[in-house]
């Protein structure tokens, strides 16, 4: 593990103010990794963001890039080097899309040919078309697109870093969602250093690969992974900060192909009814019943059987809907499960063809199991430390 | 609006060619004299805008600097003085203490309607929203950079109507030049008053009024044309 950023001491003291904002932190950040700063309004977060890229001096201290000290450096270089995004995003009104990515490889000289091919390649990795947006003015665009371009803006020059305070603070939930799973889909393609700061636990979990818990001037409640955090909180603050249910919680951060699925019977659209009565003798609930392309269809039991002769069996039984993906995390599959008429959620692939399906016993025994995983490591790690 | 003014000069024209002149009449309603009246009074009005530009824009700048905090309040106040008083007295004042002429008249407008720009220089560069400066400086633009290519920009529409406030004042005080010998369309009026001939007054006032009035529009549509795209 490559330390990327290195924090020693670092203070910050704003003239007039008795208590420091930032007091004397220390913290390495891992290379590749997103690290998400989380903690209450007014613990110091966004301004420890801050100082990593000089945009406030801090009043001691000093910050490693690497094993570069850049504590002294022109602050404006430095900044090139470091992407930054903050929740109002302040994309510039009166530049073009296009101009607005452009904005840092231009401040590094970048010739136009270099510079144009950037923009589209970073527009295509939004999902937003370049011929159609890269004319656009920020105020044509929705929310979400304007947070996708300041991403994409922060991205531009290709930097090993990116800070980014609040980024999806200030879009609607559902959006919200969307443009994480896009961002941890990019990053799981770019790898970069990634300092990340929310005070929303339940985002911290979603999208850090390690979690720190600051609590007044900055202080480090607990830094680690947020399965350990949420499974061995250091204190009760920390237990406090995540509050109820870190158990649910706990399903976030797995997804459906870091378990084993089950199971179930299933018969073709096209099969006639002694072959569906042989496929429920096997099971004493139902069948799951796939189209052609083993798209799953209907679910069918022996009393759907008896009540209706004539009809297909893609028209009988209850509607085949609780449906997952391969990267669907536990909580969504949970989630469909208990709005199922079956409590069974599908999984399919993106190309809506069945791959098993999963129930209640699969996530239960999938939960034991990651506990018993994480209080093991845990032990090993104690054992070391003593 | 060009063409309406156009009608009022020809409405003008018509009703003077329809009336005798006596020979104070006719030194001053004659189209030379009316010209070069004019371009005076056009040559007063942009001298002095122009001034004003290059003094109260680069003021505004400095004064909305985060290190010009304290000097602020009393610069604005200094400003502020040349619109307290009235123009007639601040004309008759530059008269005073440097000279009577084209020059004295000139500073006395650009202390007239320096505020105005000053003042929308200050609060267009205020109101950029602070994320936008935030997020240019978090990419390494220089301070520099920033007032340049993103708060000046921003600040345009705002700047540009007090620049269209303060042509429209002294395209109107300019009228008052002629008290301390500037020249411009005012010498029309004060004739028509001094020897109370009504036409000359009214010709006079009417050119003074469509000039006003087409400066108004062109600054408009320079407003239109200079405001950055996206906004």
């Amino acid at each position: 593990m490559t330390i990327k950023i290195r924090l020693e001491n670092l203070t910050k003291r704003f003239p007039g103010e008795r208590e420091p904002a930032v007091d004397s932190l220390s913290m390495e950040i891992p290379e590749g990794e997103i690290v998400i700063l989380v903690g209450p309004s007014g613990c110091g977060k966004t301004t420890t963001m801050k100082l990593i890229n000089r945009l406030i001096e801090p009043t001691s201290g000093r910050i490693f890039l690497e094993d570069e000290d850049v504590t002294k450096v022109d602050p404006d270089g430095l900044r090139r080097r470091i992407g930054y995004v903050i929740q109002q995003i302040g994309l510039f009104p009166h530049m073009t899309i296009y101009e607005n990515i452009a904005t840092v490889p231009k401040l590094l000289g970048w010739n136009r040919a270099q510079i144009s091919a950037r923009v589209d390649e970073l527009l295509t990795t939004i999902g937003m078309d370049p011929a159609t947006y890269r004319s656009r003015y920020p105020k044509e665009l929705s929310g979400g697109q304007r947070q996708r371009v300041g991403v994409a803006r922060a991205m531009s020059a290709d930097p090993d870093v990116m800070l980014m305070d609040e980024p999806f603070g200030a879009i609607d939930p559902i959006t919200r969602d969307r443009l994480q799973n896009e961002f941890l889909r990019i990053q799981s393609e770019i790898k970069k250093t990634i300092v990340f700061v929310t005070h929303d636990i339940d985002e911290a979990i979603k999208m850090g690969d390690r979690i720190a818990i600051l609590r007044d001037h900055s202080h480090i409640a607990q830094y680690d992974t947020p399965e350990a955090i949420l499974v061995d909180p250091a204190d009760d603050f920390v237990a406090e900060f995540i509050g109820r249910g870190a158990g649910l919680k706990r399903l976030n951060l797995s997804r459906v192909n870091d378990i084993e699925m089950s199971e179930c019977a299933t018969v073709q659209a096209g099969a006639d009814r002694d072959e569906v009565r042989r496929a429920l003798g096997e099971t004493d609930r139902c069948v799951l019943v796939l189209d052609e392309q083993r798209r799953p269809r209907r679910w069918v039991n022996a009393d759907h059987l008896e009540l209706v002769g004539g009809r297909s069996l893609t028209e009988i039984g209850l509607p085949a809907d609780a449906v997952v993906r391969p990267y669907s995390t536990l909580s969504d599959t949970l989630n469909e499960m208990l709005v199922a008429d079956y409590a069974t959620a599908i999984v399919v692939g993106d190309d809506g063809v069945y791959q098993g399906v999963i129930d209640i016993d699969t996530i239960n025994e999938a939960v034991r199991g990651m506990r018993a995983a994480e209080r093991s490591r845990l032990a090993d790690r104690l054992g070391e430390g003593g | 609006m060009p063409a309406l003014l156009a009608a009022v000069l020809l409405a003008l024209y018509l009703w003077v060619g329809s009336q005798t002149l006596d020979s104070i009449e006719r030194a001053r309603v004659n189209l030379d004299f009316i010209l070069s009246a004019t371009s005076r009074h056009v040559q007063l009005t942009v001298v002095s805008t122009v001034l004003v530009l290059l003094i109260a824009i680069p003021t505004g700048v400095l004064l909305t600097r985060s290190f010009a905090r304290r000097i602020s309040p009393p610069t604005i106040a200094v400003f502020n003085i040349g619109v307290a008083i009235p123009s007639i007295g601040l004309l008759a004042l530059f008269s005073v203490v440097w000279d009577i002429g084209f020059w004295p008249a000139v500073l006395a407008l650009v202390a007239y309607s320096a505020l105005p720009v000053l003042r929308n220089t200050m609060v267009g560069l205020q109101q950029v929203d602070p994320t936008v400066i935030e997020s240019a400086r978090g990419m390494g633009m220089s301070k520099l950079g920033v007032l340049a290519r993103i708060e000046l920009p921003l600040a345009v529409p705002v700047i540009l109507a007090g620049v269209r406030t303060a042509l429209v004042i002294n395209v109107g005080t300019a009228a008052l030049a002629t008290f301390i010998n500037g020249g411009g369309l005012g010498e029309i009026i004060i004739t028509g008053i001094g020897q109370n001939r009504q036409l000359v007054t009214v010709v006079g006032a009417v050119l003074t009024a469509v000039l006003a009035l087409l400066i108004d529009y062109l600054a408009g549509l320079a407003e239109d044309f200079l405001r950055p795209r996206g906004l």
